[in-house]
């Protein structure tokens, strides 16, 4: 155990798992009443199901309860879904959402202090402390990455150094001068900036003194820890979160077991079958499913994510009592149905990172003929590996070709581009471009 | 003479070119050669140009995937038959042409083409230049 986790913050982390339970329970049977006091939709959805907020006598009971769903909170837009008064209301955090309206999540001050505590306790347990200095380049704003991570760090009274996304060369100076050692940002603007200070001529580990990275805001495969760690020297730990639930700190991966502990006396977590709705138990895969215990702005009761994941069963030899889940690699929402094969954009990155040539940079490209889908592929070709002859660029373009038809068995156009064109925004490049009659 | 080209990957994308030109032109370089090998998906341009270091040095930083590469200049004679003595020889000494171009024409009575040649060195010798 190191001495980081004997900080006070971390303290609930190792709550005995009784007291845990009973602490849910009770927290349950507080939010509820007051949800379906407060929000007219819930109300509604609790009647028509014949289900009362008293009904809930014990945890699972908590099944009989309606969803909440993405589309809730668009229908309900700006501010159906609010609880609190806008007296109590200390701060809107919005979602862009790639279609139509944006999301809304009004919030109290109490309700920024518990997304704040479970930042901290995820950046406790990777290790980071005090004498931490914090760059946070993700982006601030309506986006939760940014202030999330912010309020996080100085929660553990971290130095925080608030460069936001984007003006990567002077983070890159800012991180060397002042000794910066934890960078949290989307896995995809580190790999941005590793290419960036590559050209600066800077090396990670010889000019800075980072070695932390607290990555989430996207799904991120193994693969590609693997190559961040690789390229920086530095541990990538993932933390995850969604801007309806809170923002990132609800739960954080743990050094001992790989998964990340669900800070779940703040968020109450279930795994469901997506398609028959049921509750399924620990250790099966399904959709991530959340309820905020003590969020009183804008609770979220049984709110689908659309995360893909697990909830292990095993517990966990760092002694805390907080659930695993299993890291998210997939949304529900991100399956590709290419003609006719199920294709998760994160098959395609696994296959991408085993060819060394090319860059962990991809974008997905879907159209339609009046009788089939075009499926075309760009990737960023490392500057080290563009070879001067044409067959050398066929033979390479030929080997990603034959990784994703392995693993995928289709096969798309790539085409090769050249690093850093793929457009970014916030540090995030749009994966998927399906431009399908649907 | 071994010289020191500029290679540059082509996205197929309308003005890829214009920009490569406009680059170098506002870092005020003067290409002397030019030629462009293309696919249906992507090119390569290979160019000569006054100031290779600064050229590398500018694309880069424009974006572009560059890089130098070593290519042979060899004159020969503006007359017919001066390009098929050449062949014979290198084709005597096993030697492939990977590519070549022109750099310039109607210099007196010679001729200027760039190659890049399987051996570089070698050819240079067999031609004497």
């Amino acid at each position: 155990m190191s001495n980081n986790e004997t900080n006070p913050i971390s303290m609930p982390d190792f709550m005995p798992l009784g007291d845990l339970r009973a602490m849910q329970l009770r927290k349950l049977q507080k939010i509820i009443p007051y949800e379906y006091e407060h929000v007219a939709l819930f109300r509604r959805r609790c009647d028509e199901k014949g289900v009362k907020p008293r009904d809930l006598v014990e945890l699972k009971d908590l099944g009989k309860f309606p969803f909440m769903k993405k589309t809730d909170l668009r229908d309900e837009y700006p501010l159906g879904l609010t609880a609190a008064p806008m007296h109590d209301i200390v701060r809107f955090h919005c979602s862009s959402g790639t279609t139509g309206k944006p999301i809304c999540i009004p919030s109290t001050q109490n309700d920024l202090d518990i997304w704040s505590e479970g930042a901290a306790r995820c950046l406790a347990m990777f290790g980071i402390n005090a004498d931490d200095i914090v760059q946070v380049s993700y982006g601030y704003g309506l986006f939760t990455g940014g202030l999330g991570a912010h309020y996080g760090a100085e929660r553990l009274g971290c130095a925080v150094l608030p460069t936001g996304a984007g003006n990567t060369e002077k983070q890159i100076m800012l991180m060397k001068d002042l000794g910066v050692t934890v960078i949290a940002c989307t896995p995809s603007y580190f790999l941005h900036l590793a290419t960036v200070a590559e050209r600066m001529g800077v090396d990670f580990r010889r000019d800075t003194k980072l070695r932390h990275g607290v990555f989430g805001a996207e799904p991120w495969t193994d693969e590609i820890r693997a190559r961040i760690e690789q390229i920086s020297g530095i541990t990538a730990h993932d933390i995850y979160g969604l801007t309806e639930i809170a923002g990132p700190g609800v739960a954080g991966n743990c050094p001992y077991c790989h998964g990340l502990h669900i800070w779940e006396d703040h968020f109450y977590p279930e795994i469901i079958d997506p398609d028959t709705l049921e509750v399924l138990p620990d250790g099966e895969e399904g959709e991530l499913v959340f309820t905020t215990l003590d969020r009183f702005g804008t609770p979220m009761i049984r709110y689908r994510t659309r995360d893909l994941s697990r909830l292990q069963t095993e517990q966990c030899r760092c002694g805390r009592t907080m659930r695993v889940m299993d890291r998210v690699h997939a949304r529900s929402d991100d399956m590709l149905i290419i003609h006719g094969v199920n294709v998760f954009p994160s098959q395609i990155e696994a296959c991408l990172m085993k060819v060394p040539e090319i860059a962990p940079h991809y974008q997905i490209h879907l159209a339609s003929t009046d009788t089939m889908d075009i499926f075309e592929l760009k990737v960023e070709v490392m500057p080290e590996s563009f070879s001067d002859d044409v067959r050398g660029m066929e033979s390479l373009r030929k080997k990603v070709l034959d990784a994703i038809k392995q693993v995928v068995g289709l096969s798309p156009k790539i085409c090769l581009v050249a690093p850093g064109t793929l457009p970014r925004s916030e540090g995030k490049i749009k994966r998927v471009i399906d431009e399908r009659r649907k | 003479m071994k010289i020191r080209q500029i290679s540059i990957f082509l996205e197929n994308k309308p003005g890829q070119l214009a920009a490569i030109c406009r680059a170098l032109a506002d870092a005020d370089i003067n290409m002397a050669a030019l030629s462009l090998a293309d696919t249906t998906d992507f090119g390569i341009v290979r160019m000569i140009a006054d100031d290779h270091v600064k050229g590398v040095e500018t694309l880069k930083k424009a974006g572009f995937l560059v890089r130098e590469t070593e290519v042979v200049m060899v004159t020969v004679p503006d007359s017919p038959g001066g390009m098929a003595d050449l062949m014979a020889k290198l084709d005597n000494a096993g030697i492939n042409i990977e590519y070549s171009y022109a750099y310039g024409f109607g210099r007196g009575d010679k001729a200027i083409l760039i190659f890049r040649f399987s051996d570089n060195t070698k050819a240079e010798e067999i031609l004497g230049q």
